[in-house]
């Protein structure tokens, strides 16, 4: 096996859980939803069980998802009437008098957790809900925020670099929370099996306005220096938190004193739709002035518009990998959290048998 | 299911022969294409029958690292229609074509509890099933009866791989398995995976039906070769065609039109589907209903039959003879 990460864009480990959809999109009405190339069925219940079932119905394939839902749970194909309950077995087959027994659609392992709905693609007997990355900010009473989705086309792994190296903030994000200090300040990287940590201080600096204004809903008219803090979690094979704040600058932040500052985590989980495309779950949480309505629904737009600016960039950056298909990467140091990624992704792949990489297209 | 249901056919070379039982064989083959293999999985063989390319359905039992060995069991009975025979003629280094392991009997991870319920060669369907119930903690019972010790496949097995949680159920040691017993214990919320020969099959069915527990819950395989009684030879006659064909016990009814040039509509061969239906005008004989497509009512009306599976009884002194007509 190759230990040096060289593929532009990869394929996705599948004994993984991945968001199908937030907890509030799934329902009595069946929603249709790829997941790393598998079309699903998602509903829920009577009893509330959410459930993810191939969206193609045994006999001609026709999408179950069109169809009804029936009974506790059972869902009727809308072509023939054939009606499958939630584990996926036939229950009717409205044209004769038995039920042919190999009449099943795949039901795939599902776990709510964090506001989300994860399903499992591959080896169910390997599908423990323990293996969920870690996201408790987003339904912890200590912290208050909202998010939304983005659906882009490109590569999972496009999202998941932009995420491991904010010096691009600078140029991207330039009216929001990019500054200079992100490239000149230093940082530290580390990782064990299943994780990746970026840590970058920048001391004694002027607060970029998105920053300024949430310092302000603290500490009203606050003025002066800050130090900020950009700590990006990375949790195998798709999940990015990143601690996220300002504090009036040597009040101790660095030591670990946040009182006089103010603390968000943006909440990140990428889910492969195709190998050109993804669904992109996030969520800007936050621990001060959770009372407030109106400073959730801000920073949920706010942040919004600035990852507006990053799916432009990343429509772009895999439009212009698949027209140089001949061109390679290069990397620069500001790469490392992004290439420990990609390498314990690249073993998962080899774990699963599934290197080499989709081909890059033209 | 549907997304591995298309068969693909590749090279095997056998690596290993070696014998069970008395009847029964153990064959590893070795695929030029290796690929993961599911509990529940079985792969198609092409076996020389008569000089004839025929094909035949195995589970497999256990397989090595990603596929690259896969492990199935034949047996060769009075009842079997010359497959298992060529079968048990492999030596290490023949190559026999298969298909990849296709998944028609899936496992589904996650039900409160589960029998899986093996009747003699059965048990090579459901041993995958138990080896990943074993693994991920589920509560099962594995249920393996036959009539003797000797004849039992992998019994000192399964006993090491599953102690406590083996039931085994032994005609000749005065042991043998009460369905009604089993079914009637069965807690709710348990899965019964069963595959087993026809009598069997259908004695659950009737309990479980009876019980009224959810009949998606009782899961079972059929390569459509199991009946009610042996297979003899038989004759179809087809008034409107003018054809008059004799079905040898080593073929099916299906096989022995299509060989007479008989131009029928068929589709899973294994009695699941009803493609190949005919109706039956005249019959002198019974039907050995071998399928799981006609509910009882349909069975007793003699009125269709499956055949694909299913065949002719000889009357009392005398040759089974159907009349039908086809599509």
């Amino acid at each position: 096996m190759k230990e040096t990460t060289v593929d532009k864009i990869l394929g996705h480990p599948l004994n993984a859980w991945y968001v199908a959809a937030w907890d509030h999109e799934v329902n009595r009405k069946p929603l249709a939803r790829t997941v790393a190339n598998r079309p699903l069925a998602l509903y829920r219940t009577e009893d509330g069980d959410a459930v993810a079932l191939a969206d193609a119905c045994w006999h001609r394939l026709a999408p179950l998802s069109m169809g009804k839902l029936e009974g506790r749970d059972g869902i009727r194909c809308p072509y023939h009437g054939i009606l499958y309950n939630s584990a996926g077995r036939c229950v009717s087959m409205p044209a004769q008098e038995t039920i042919n027994p190999s009449a099943t659609v795949a039901s795939f392992p599902v776990v709510e957790r964090y506001r989300y709905v994860w399903v499992w693609l591959g080896d169910a007997a390997l599908a423990d809900p323990e293996l969920v990355p870690d996201m408790h900010q987003m339904d912890d009473p200590e912290w208050a925020g909202d998010g939304l989705t983005i659906s882009v086309d490109c590569n999972y792994q496009l999202v998941l670099d932009n995420l491991m190296d904010l010096t691009h903030e600078e140029f991207v994000h330039s009216s929001s929370i990019g500054q200079e200090a992100l490239s000149e300040s230093e940082f530290t990287v580390h990782h064990d099996e299943r994780t990746v940590t970026v840590e970058r201080w920048m001391l004694g600096i002027d607060a970029p306005p998105f920053w300024l204004k949430n310092m302000r809903d603290k500490f009203p008219g606050f003025e002066g220096k800050v130090d900020r803090w950009q700590i990006i979690h990375f949790e195998s094979p798709t999940t990015i938190n990143i601690d996220v704040g300002v504090a009036r600058a040597g009040t101790g932040a660095p030591q670990g004193d946040r009182s006089q500052g103010v603390n968000g985590y943006v909440m990140n989980t990428i889910s492969p739709v195709t190998d050109r495309s993804s669904r992109y779950f996030w969520a800007f949480m936050r621990n001060y002035r959770l009372e407030s309505q109106v400073i959730t629904t801000q920073l949920r737009d706010g942040v919004s518009g600035v990852f507006r600016e990053d799916e432009d960039m990343l429509v772009a950056q895999q439009a212009a990998i698949d027209a140089n298909p001949d061109y390679e990467f290069y990397s620069l140091n500001i790469d490392a959290g992004g290439m420990w990624v990609r390498r314990l992704i690249e073993r998962q792949l080899a774990a699963e048998g599934r290197l080499p990489a989709p081909v890059a297209a033209g | 299911m549907a997304t591995s249901h298309a068969a693909v056919w590749q090279r095997a070379t056998v690596v290993d022969s070696t014998a069970l039982t008395d009847d029964i064989r153990r064959i590893v083959l070795a695929p030029d294409h290796p690929a993961k293999v599911d509990a529940g999985a079985h792969i198609d063989v092409r076996v020389p029958i008569g000089g004839v390319l025929d094909r035949r359905s195995y589970s497999v039992v256990d397989a090595g690292p990603d596929g690259r060995t896969l492990a199935i069991s034949a047996l060769d009975s009075p009842r079997s229609r010359g497959g298992a025979r060529a079968m048990h003629a492999l030596r290490p280094g023949d190559t026999v074509e298969i298909t990849q392991p296709i998944v028609d009997f899936p496992l589904r991870v996650g039900a409160a509890h589960y029998v899986l319920l093996a009747g003699g060669i059965g048990i090579t369907a459901v041993m995958g099933m138990a080896r990943v119930l074993r693994s991920v903690g589920a509560d099962y019972t594995l249920v393996y009866a036959g009539r003797s010790r000797p004849a039992l496949a992998y019994v000192e097995h399964v006993q090491n791989a599953h102690g406590d949680r083996l039931r085994l159920h032994i005609t000749d040691e005065g042991n043998p398995l009460d369905v009604t017993e089993l079914v009637g214990g069965v807690e709710p919320g348990t899965e019964l995976y069963l595959c087993g020969p026809i009598r069997l099959m259908d004695a659950v069915r009737r309990a479980w039906i009876e019980r009224e527990l959810p009949y998606p819950d009782l899961r079972f395989e059929t390569f459509g070769n199991s009946g009610w009684f042996a297979p003899e030879d038989f004759v179809v006659r087809i008034p409107r065609i003018g054809a008059e064909v004799t079905v040898r016990a080593t073929e099916t009814m299906l096989e022995a039109l299509e060989a007479a040039e008989v131009d029928l509509m068929f589709d899973c061969r294994k009695g699941e589907c009803g493609l190949c239906e005919v109706r039956v005008l005249d019959l002198d004989g019974d039907i050995d209903h071998r399928d799981v497509f006609y509910s009882e009512r349909q069975k007793d009306s003699r009125g269709t039959m499956c055949c694909c599976v299913s065949r002719a009884v000889a009357p009392p002194g005398g040759t089974a003879v159907v009349t039908i007509d086809i599509s």
